[in-house]
């Protein structure tokens, strides 16, 4: 079971490759829409990126309430 | 095959390969920069063109019919193939934007151009509807059922776009494009993948039957909806595994492809599909998005035409083509380019 920080990690490396935000900004309280400019379109890119590199399945409907970083590694973290 | 110990039954003799000899394209006379289309939607011409690439879209005329640009296009392809309409066994048009239940488009743009009769009807798969076209085409060809197959993509989405769905009015074009499908000696167009998820029928549709239109005291015509997050994540993904499915069935791996012609949705879409696919860097994409807008059926021909014209794409050169819609509705094949 991987750690909170190593979650974040990966899901940093997968926002960086989807729409090239520095990784270190990619930080548990930050927002993807306000804080990293990460639209609509490229959060079903992460999304989808994480399904694969997690093994874990995250619906089109969750996908609206993961606001921060950090709740997007909190629903990996429960569905691992 | 006997069919009761004295006679037998003659079927058709067909070819061993088809191949399309030649293209042509009927782009509207209007060009509709994102400027114009903004206000309704309370949006900028940056945010239209991060979210999906397109700069400029066609819209067509009152004149510029189906039928119309039809014509165009196909006179257009037959030009390129160097085919006479008289030489034309079947017409296959795909669209969903014909405003008659019947008859069909095809009928009335096979006797405009010429044909000796030939075999005419449409079929409706939205925007997969040229590719899903292409494959019939192809094995109409190879099974002997016609020798010259006119396939034409066509649609005028901008009479069922709501100017004011900030969703979709930015999103579709009018146009028409054609190619002629004709017997080859070597081949040409690759086993077609294919298939329809009517588990997301929803996804993208017409928002009211006309049934529903005409029971209504103040009828008004009806408007495409789609739920754009839903499609993006199924056209970017799912349909960069179709894609790859139809190199793997022709035989063609990444590094021996030139040219990729996805269906122009979005150009999030077609780059995420790419990113998604590891095409290598040589693979020239097709990117008629910015200029046409989504043109539905008649994307992936105006797409290739515009490729061809431009020196983007060349003769020989081996393309792979997918176009995915509603349905949700899909066809992928490697096709040589005329």
């Amino acid at each position: 079971m991987p750690s909170t920080e190593e979650i974040r990690t990966d899901l940093a490396a997968i926002v960086n490759e989807v729409a090239g935000i520095p990784e270190a900004d990619v930080q548990l309280d930050k927002s993807f829409v306000d804080d990293l400019d990460v639209d609509s379109l490229s959060m079903v890119e992460v999304v989808v990126a994480a399904e694969e590199k997690f093994g874990v399945t995250i619906p089109d409907d969750e996908v609206k309430n993961l606001k921060t970083v950090g709740d997007a590694v909190s629903f990996i973290e429960k569905a691992l | 095959m006997p069919l009761d110990g004295s006679r037998t039954l003659q079927v058709a003799e067909g070819t061993s390969y088809a191949r399309i000899l030649g293209v042509g394209a009927y782009r509207p006379r209007r060009i509709v920069p994102n400027s114009e289309v903004v206000d309704a939607i309370d949006s900028s011409d940056e945010w239209i063109q991060q979210r999906s690439g397109i700069r400029n879209r066609r819209w067509a005329a009152d004149d510029e019919t189906v039928e119309m640009m039809s014509v165009e296009a196909s006179r257009a392809a037959l030009a390129h193939a160097g085919i006479d309409a008289r030489q034309v066994d079947c017409v296959v048009v795909a669209t969903v934007s014909h405003m008659l239940n019947l008859p069909s488009a095809a009928s009335a743009i096979a006797h405009e151009l010429g044909t000796e009769q030939a075999a005419a009807f449409d079929i409706a798969a939205a925007c997969a509807g040229f590719c899903h076209a292409l494959a019939l085409a192809n094995d109409m060809v190879r099974a002997g059922s016609a020798r010259h197959v006119l396939v034409v993509g066509v649609d005028k989405l901008s009479t069922m776009t709501d100017r004011t769905d900030r969703g979709t009015a930015f999103i579709f074009g009018d146009g028409a494009g054609a190619v002629v499908v004709g017997p080859s000696e070597t081949p040409a167009i690759g086993p077609v993948v294919w298939g329809s998820d009517g588990e997301q029928y929803d996804l993208i549709r017409q928002d009211k039957s006309w049934t529903d239109v005409l029971a209504d005291d103040d009828p008004t015509y009806p408007f495409m909806t789609m739920q754009g997050s839903a499609v993006f994540r199924w056209a970017s993904f799912t349909m960069a595994k179709t894609a790859q499915q139809a190199l793997d069935r022709a035989g063609v791996k990444a590094d021996e492809l030139d040219v990729f012609i996805p269906h122009q949705a979005n150009m999030r879409i077609t780059n995420a599909m790419a990113r998604s696919m590891k095409l290598p860097e040589h693979v020239r994409i097709a990117r008629d998005i910015a200029e046409q807008g989504n043109t539905s059926a008649a994307s992936v021909p105006l797409a290739l035409e515009r490729m061809l014209a431009e020196g983007e794409a060349a003769s020989g050169d081996v393309a792979l083509m997918i176009a995915f819609g509603a349905g949700l509705a899909y066809a992928a094949q490697v096709v040589v380019l005329p």
